[in-house]
């Protein structure tokens, strides 16, 4: 599968802007059509469960069906239909829109080399069967799920965080999480290696990385210019860059520039 | 010993050099920084280049080392993540005094471009530095720049100073 070919003659050129509320174009949803594979694939998830939808999105059989039964429309689809692959699976965030996720499963059939791809919507708090007894690459990929975005998933056989720490608050890739983090997320180095008692000493984090102030010499030095650290910079004298001492280095020869040799041309 | 004679009281004068404990001690120091492997992201390439035979980081007696019981410096190379955050307070307070840190590229320095919930906004949260090296990432010669720095801080500390361990908080 490609991306639709966009020319790019000229784009360094063109400007940045880009209108900030313009909404991408969805992607077509076209018809399963009466006879082939898909419909078959089709057939078979229909004869046991409800389908709540189902289109072809970009040559790809997609199927809408009820939360509670994603394992065992999996397991039509794997044992049956073969599709033995589970190639991805994660959550997406619609808790401002339908106060949910929508979970989904993209499976490969190795033989014909069709995807299909099994979604469901969960509310907030409701959980998800896990799948890992079908397809083992489910494993990682539903803790992650539950790390990042906070489905919870059942019967899963270690159902720990994957990416944040263990004792980590809060799902980080839900769409409510901020970018800077809450709290807990600012803090969590401070309170966990000092504990909140040293919040006061250390202070809240600087979030503005471009940040330099030339007379606050407690965090800052003019090259060149350098002071002691917290005197005022008011005393700054030109101290040019020099790689030893003046006076030289004990037991060390210092390099002469008369003495070193310059290569003009690579060998 | 025949083959090369050596004149004591013509060349050089007698093999006796005098000296203070200071400066013996500190030379010693400046002259055997061994550092702790500690790279982290991107700028870690760029250390290991500066340990390599093109900038050689052994001809300043920089030798890197796997084990915080034989490194005297911490090169922070790359990104701390909060995950990370307490292996790198437990690693550098394994490490034996005296020890110094340098803190590599913005993102050890800052955070750098990452300025997220999961980076911790600049390595001197958890750990004191002694030099911030800028860049993203910097070259070898800024890295062996700042080695030399640091080798004139150490030979003008006194060496006979009581050890007073450095502390953050």
């Amino acid at each position: 599968m490609m991306r639709p070919y966009t020319p790019k003659d000229n784009v360094q050129a063109k400007s940045y802007y880009t209108d900030r509320f313009w909404v991408a174009p969805r992607v077509p949803e076209e018809p399963v059509p009466a006879e082939g594979v898909y419909a078959e694939d089709l057939e078979a998830v229909k004869a046991k469960h409800e389908v709540l939808k189902a289109y072809i999105q970009r040559g790809q059989l997609v199927i809408h069906i009820n939360p509670e039964d994603n394992l065992e429309v999996l397991r039509i689809l794997k044992e049956q239909r073969w599709y033995e692959m589970l190639s991805e699976m994660s959550a997406v965030d619609f808790l401002a829109e339908r106060g949910g996720f929508e979970v989904f499963y993209q499976i490969l059939n190795l033989n014909t080399a069709k995807r299909v791809r099994v979604k469901c919507f969960v509310n907030e708090n409701q959980a998800v069967e896990s799948v890992n007894p079908l397809y083992r690459s489910a494993d990682w990929a539903e803790r992650e799920m539950w790390d990042l975005m906070g489905v919870k998933v059942n019967n899963h056989p270690y159902l720990k965080r994957l990416i944040m720490p263990d004792d980590w608050e809060g799902h980080p890739l839900r769409k409510t999480y901020p970018l800077e983090g809450d709290e807990f997320a600012q803090w969590y180095e401070v309170d966990k290696i000092f504990g909140k008692e040293a919040r006061d000493i250390i202070g809240p984090e600087n979030r503005d990385p471009a940040r330099v102030d030339r007379y606050d010499t407690e965090r800052f030095a003019r090259l060149g210019h350098e002071v002691p650290r917290g005197a005022p910079a008011e005393d700054e004298k030109e101290t040019p860059v020099q790689y030893q001492e003046e006076e030289g280095v004990f037991m060390i020869e210092k390099l002469s520039a008369d003495r070193s040799k310059v290569l003009d041309r690579r060998k | 010993m025949a083959q090369h004679q050596v004149n004591y009281t013509q060349s050089g004068g007698l093999p006796v050099a005098l000296t203070t404990v200071d400066k013996i001690l500190n030379w010693g120091r400046s002259n055997s920084i061994w550092a702790l492997t500690y790279g982290l992201a991107c700028c870690a390439i760029e250390m290991m280049a500066s340990g390599a035979s093109r900038y050689d980081f052994d001809r300043f007696g920089t030798i890197f080392r796997a084990s915080p019981r034989q490194a005297d410096l911490m090169i922070v190379a790359g990104t701390l993540t909060k995950k990370h955050a307490e292996f790198i307070r437990r690693l550098y307070d394994q490490m034996t005094e005296p020890k110094w840190v340098i803190s590599m590229g913005s993102c050890a320095n800052t955070g750098g471009m990452f300025n997220t919930y999961a980076t911790v906004q600049g390595v001197d949260r958890v750990i004191p530095v002694d030099l911030y090296l800028p860049g993203c990432a910097p070259r070898p010669e800024t890295l062996q720049y700042a080695v030399m720095l640091l080798q004139q801080k150490i030979r003008r500390e006194s060496a006979n100073k009581s050890q007073k361990p450095k502390r953050l908080v």
